[in-house]
């Protein structure tokens, strides 16, 4: 006896603007299918069921939640994962303030605030405190109490825009 | 350029403090490196993804481990049939308890759990059965094919049910019935000291459990080598690699040299990775039937399950105070809900004791605490681990007794501060004491005197104030060694390695070794390689628990740097000339401190001492001072140092519909002295997040039916703070640095959670005049108080009574200022 006689399927899509083929089990998420069969295990889970949104990746720019995604359905789409953010050995501007400013503590859900945020800015490159808010708040993170990652949004926003900004004293030292 | 941007932001330019450091080496009129904003050196990793988690492993030949968890909340197991399994396709072993006899447990005297339960079975979620099998979707499915027959026993599902039957008994030991444990301790007479009191004030709370909730779920992988090797490699996402080395190798009864623990990095732990876990001891049991890697990803249904959270506390309080606020006596009760299993609980129920003593002058004090076992996930360290439930009640039966003494309750604390320097009732030694700064730094930055008991109808401020211990003076298992070690390498370089057995669970206990180091060598910290929590690579470190890391895994990097500096200095002073004592360590190059100029670069000076004395590598280690408290049960409560916060939250109350909004909260922490302060500011604020989740909405419910289900094992369901939620945080720093802290450094992941919950409570009141007195303070019960007081009734939700519990006999310990040593009386026996 055995659980399953499906075969694997092949699919063609966009993973970081590199062209992809993979082949996979047809019930597999997007999440399995990136962290199992393509070792992009940057992208990570909370729940699998949709909660958390630890699992967000960008399909074809917008923010989903791969947990609830199948493989499937992202042939000939372009699919935007963590490890596509950093390019020519540079970081981008909000993995940069990220780092600096402590938004990732345990870095778990790390990966899925970036993406989000990078959405955010590409469709509004100069969000308010409130707007940040809105964008993040299906992405849940238990060590930092979300305000370091409003401060690394905003901080990256205002260099994307060419602004010269620096973290504030406030931010880092306290009072 | 990429170096400049490691130290974030604009330099420190706050004052140099002196080192409260006894060190002779270490002569620095700067400090280059503590004290700034840094980057993590794991940032990097965490920010690209590249950070590999316990379930980011993969190795060829892999299995797949799942658990069959019982579906009875209190059960004999009369028969486990596995034949079906064993003989689907992709099943590659099946476990049951009798594969696996032997108790483990975190504490020595609760060696209570079975990796896969023996005989019967002690909650919804209990594990019974393990397969591995090629594919997860195969284990899974396995899993509907073991037969389980269950014997019903009566369950109980409150510890209070649990006293009211002591039969059957949930587990064959403990101090009575199904009171896993009962302590009364008594310091001086405290019914003399509430007899010479103007107020006495009795009070009832409760604190409701609460999870973790980290958003990594646990995760694990075995590997076996097969003999002569013998060995068992396991990765797994835990907060103390040490312990779950010691009980692998009971359970599976190898030779604890072949069993290597790798704890990989935590995505986040807040106490809930700091038991070894039967999910690990299975994984390594089919690893080794199996002789392939096997790997277990729990589910988030099962996270709850592995629960080990806040155990829920009924308390009762009796102080007796002088018009001026100043304590005369006060007796504390608690009564903890256990859940299934012992894990941390006896430690845990001492510190529902322990910690009242540390911030105001308590002369006279009485801690009676009782853990009860129930049918539910069972309950153990989290974040503050047994301190914020008594915190809670210390903190609103203050503001109570301030109003009815009619002081502010700001100036009521500030006039009972424990002194700095001392001892307190309960012997615990209290060094630096900075609570008096943090309460002046919130009261006059939330502008609290023209905001408490004068802002309008529904909007209101509350003050707490809180300390937390600096890791654990005793270790959890008795023996003399060091709890932190720490090995250092330099290669000639100029890269220094350093080996410590501590975990990084995301609070930056790597980056804080490479801090240390950095500062004392003079180098950059990235020029640092970290290399941490391998049982085979590192020096034992006990573990990331009861905020113990920075100050005693950072005083044995400590004390290994400054060795290390000093046989390189001997060296770097020949060649140049010089006195030792002019040497400087700094920007990488070791200089005459009279003449810069006039030096060598470090690596030079580590290729002079290597070719004058072989490899470079030194050792250092940390054992905290000998506890003042030598009576029984002293073995919680003592720390080389406190940390103190204050904090004042304010909220808004819709009347409606009874929801509090709580949109600032100003918090000033007394961390002795930041390391990195970026890092210090970011646990502040994670604290005070998880501080207001457990004040307004977290709840580990469970409905209260003889099948005693958890209500909401989802995090859809088990509500925790979103951005919407979240309030705003003020933080001020305040750095009383503490002798015995590296570079006068305390705790701070931890502290700043505990005041949250009161302030919030105590805030509540001063807006709708309703007392809350349980956590979650949810809006059906801030209704509800809203509701009885429009009736003429006193506006209060909380417990009405505190069961009657058969406590034993006293242990007595007259207090310091009645001559007392630290120990216990003999009883007299007439």
């Amino acid at each position: 006896m055995s659980v399953s006689n499906e075969s694997k399927v092949t699919i063609a899509l966009s993973v970081n603007g590199e062209p992809a083929e993979v082949a996979f089990m047809p019930h597999k998420t997007l999440l399995e299918v990136l962290r199992e069969d393509m070792g992009l295990t940057g992208t990570k889970h909370g729940c699998e069921l949709g909660e958390c949104g630890t699992c967000t990746v960008l399909l074809d720019g917008t923010p989903v939640l791969s947990c609830l995604v199948l493989g499937l359905a992202c042939a000939g789409h372009a699919v935007r994962t963590v490890e596509g953010m950093a390019q020519g050995g540079n970081l981008h501007p909000l993995q940069e303030t990220f780092a600096d400013l402590g938004a990732a503590q345990c870095g778990y859900c790390t990966p899925a605030f970036l993406l989000a945020a990078e959405a955010l800015l590409e469709a509004n490159p100069h969000p308010t405190r409130a707007e940040i808010k809105d964008a993040l708040a299906g992405n849940l993170c238990r060590c930092t109490g979300y305000i370091k990652i409003y401060e690394a949004v905003e901080l990256a926003a205002a260099r994307m825009r060419g602004e010269k900004a620096e973290p504030t004293r406030e931010s880092l030292y306290g009072r | 350029m990429a170096g400049k941007r490691r130290t974030v932001g604009r330099s420190d330019s706050r004052t140099e403090k002196r080192l409260p450091s006894d060190s002779q080496t270490v002569r620095l009129s700067d400090h280059r490196v503590i004290g700034r904003a840094h980057r993590k050196i794991d940032a990097t990793a965490k920010v690209t993804g590249a950070t590999k988690f316990a379930d980011d492993l993969a190795f060829p030949r892999m299995l797949y481990c799942k658990l069959l968890r019982s579906t009875q909340p209190h059960a004999r197991i009369t028969s486990i049939d596995t034949t079906a399994a064993q003989r689907l396709d992709g099943v590659q072993a099946v476990l049951t308890g009798r594969d696996l006899p032997i108790p483990f447990g975190i504490l020595p005297v609760s060696q209570d759990e079975h990796a896969l339960c023996l005989d019967k079975v002690r909650f919804i979620g209990d594990p019974v059965a393990a397969v591995a099998a090629t594919s997860e979707e195969t284990a899974t499915a396995a899993l509907d094919l073991i037969k389980v027959i269950y014997e019903p026993l009566k369950s109980f599902d409150s510890a209070e049910e649990a006293i009211a039957h002591p039969e059957p008994r949930i587990h064959d030991y403990g101090d009575s019935g199904n009171l896993h444990k009962l302590i009364n301790l008594e310091f001086g007479d405290v019914e003399v000291g509430i007899g010479e009191a103007d107020l006495v004030r009795e009070d009832l709370f409760f604190f409701e459990g609460n999870t973790h909730l980290p958003m990594e779920q646990h995760a694990a992988v075995a590997m076996w080598s097969p003999p002569p090797d013998g060995k068992l490699t396991l990765w797994t996402s835990t907060q103390t690699p040490h312990y779950v080395h010691r009980a692998l190798a009971k359970v599976l009864e190898l030779p604890a040299a072949r069993v290597r623990v790798i704890a990989t990095p935590n995505g986040g732990g807040f106490g809930g990775k700091s038991d070894p876990f039967n999910h690990e001891i299975a994984v390594a049991r089919l690893a080794m039937i199996t002789g392939r890697p096997v790997k277990i990803t729990l589910t988030r249904e099962e996270v709850f399950y592995c629960h080990r959270g806040r155990h829920p506390t009924l308390m009762w309080v009796r102080t007796g105070v002088k018009r001026d606020g100043a304590i005369t006596g006060m007796h504390f009760r608690s009564l903890l809900d256990g859940g299934a299993y012992g894990s941390y609980g006896v430690a845990s129920t001492y510190y529902t004791g322990a910690l009242q003593t540390v911030t105001y002058n308590v002369p006279r004090y009485h801690f009676q605490g009782a853990r009860a076992f129930t049918n539910k996930a069972p309950c153990g360290p989290k974040r503050g681990h047994g301190t914020p439930q008594p915190r809670f009640a210390l903190e609103v039966h203050l503001d109570k007794i301030a109003e009815q003494l009619a002081i502010d309750p700001a100036e009521l604390r500030l006039k009972t501060l424990v002194p700095p320097n001392s001892l307190t009732a309960n012997y615990l030694r209290v060094g630096s004491m900075g609570l008096g700064t943090c309460i002046a730094k919130v009261v006059d930055g939330s502008d609290w005197k023209r905001k408490f008991r004068k802002l309008p109808q529904g909007r209101g401020v509350g003050l707490a104030c809180s300390s937390y211990i600096s890791g654990a003076g005793l270790p959890i298992y008795w023996n003399n060694m060091p709890h932190s070690g720490v090995q250092l390498k330099c290669d000639r370089g100029g890269g220094v390695t350093v080996f410590c057995g501590s975990t990084e669970i995301g609070q930056g206990s790597d980056s804080i070794l490479a801090y240390i180091v950095a500062e004392v060598l003079g180098i950059d910290p990235f020029d640092i390689a970290v290399v941490t929590a391998d049982t085979d690579l590192t020096p034992v470190d006990l573990g990331s628990y009861s905020s113990r890391v920075t100050l005693m895994s950072g005083n044995a990097a400590l004390q290994a740097a400054e060795r290390a500096r000093q046989i390189l200095a001997i060296h770097t002073a020949k060649k140049l000339q010089v006195p030792v004592e002019r040497l400087t360590f700094a920007e990488g190059r070791v200089f005459d401190a009279e003449d810069q100029k006039h030096g060598i670069s470090f690596a030079e000076a580590v290729q002079l001492a290597e070719a004058a004395q072989g490899t470079i590598g030194t050792v250092g280690s940390y054992t905290p001072p000998p506890s003042a408290a030598k009576y029984r049960g002293a073995g919680v409560g003592p720390s080389p140092a406190y940390s103190y916060s204050a904090c004042v939250a304010e909220v808004e109350v819709d009347p409606e519909t009874g929801i509090v909004r709580v949109p600032t909260i100003w918090i000033a922490h007394d961390v002795g002295r930041s390391i990195n302060s970026a890092s210090v500011i970011g646990q502040v604020e994670g604290s005070i997040y998880m501080g207001l989740g457990e004040a307004l909405m977290e709840e580990m419910a469970y409905r209260g039916d003889l099948k005693v289900v958890h209500k909401i094992p989802s995090l859809l369901e088990y509500k925790s703070p979103t951005t919407l939620e979240m309030c705003d945080v003020i933080t001020y720093l305040v750095e009383d640095p503490d002798p015995n802290g590296p570079f006068g450094a305390k705790e701070v992941g931890q502290g700043p959670l505990l005041p949250v919950m009161p302030a919030v409570a105590n805030a509540v009141y001063d807006a709708v005049g309703v007392r809350v007195d349980e956590v979650p303070i949810t809006p059906e019960k801030v209704l509800k108080a809203l509701r009885g007081k429009a009736k003429g009734e006193e506006g209060r939700v909380g417990p009405k009574s505190f069961p009657d519990i058969s406590w034993p006999e006293p242990t007595r310990v007259p207090t310091p200022w009645e001559g007392g040593d630290g120990k216990a009386v003999e009883r007299v026996h007439a």
